[in-house]
């Protein structure tokens, strides 16, 4: 596992819930990582970010790590659950928040 | 620039069993939004279902396509008339 791959997994194996998002959940800068962020903190969840604007590397690293092209993403207890369109989706039928709370 | 005309041809090319709706709905060529159906989704969690959408779309998803808006659909609960 090369450097990069290993320091993403790091990350997402520290924190419960985990967002690789643009920018930081005060200041999102892009409208799909605002949406993630609101989700998650409609549900008053605690969780980890990385503005992944802040580092190339991990920018390109997550995509091959979740074999995944898009930011936001976002992982639980190690696990990738999907972007924004699946977190928006799994918000309106409740299973996000039992995925989570789990 | 890409087209949604575009995006459609290769989730036809790209998915058994294929139908797609394609918008480029702020008309600049990077934001697009689809809805897609294949039979290659049933029994698919949504996550799943999407990366089959990326991997129709390949390498333009990581160059030509900035933001694609995606929802889909098992066959059997496509919503539009055809």
């Amino acid at each position: 596992m090369s450097d990069v791959q290993a320091r993403i997994d790091k990350m997402v194996k520290d924190h419960d819930v985990f967002l690789f998002m643009k920018g930081t959940p005060d200041m999102p800068q892009c409208g799909f990582s605002m949406r993630a962020v609101t989700i998650l903190n409609h549900l008053g969840v605690d969780f980890g970010s990385f503005n992944v604007l802040s580092d190339m590397e991990v920018r390109q690293g997550i995509k091959e790590y979740a074999n995944w092209p898009t930011i936001p993403q976002l992982y639980v207890r190690g696990e990738f659950l999907g972007g924004s369109d699946i977190m928006l989706e799994m918000f309106q039928n409740g299973e996000l928040e039992s995925e989570i709370k789990g | 620039m890409f087209s949604a005309a575009r995006i459609h041809e290769l989730l036809i090319e790209g998915l058994p069993d294929c139908r797609a709706i394609v918008r480029d709905d702020a008309n600049d060529g990077e934001h697009f939004s689809a809805e897609v159906t294949s039979s290659a989704f049933v029994g698919l969690r949504s996550v799943q279902q999407h990366r089959l959408v990326y991997r129709a779309l390949g390498d333009h998803m990581r160059r030509d396509i900035h933001a694609l808006a995606l929802k889909t659909y098992p066959p059997d609960r496509w919503p539009h008339a055809d």
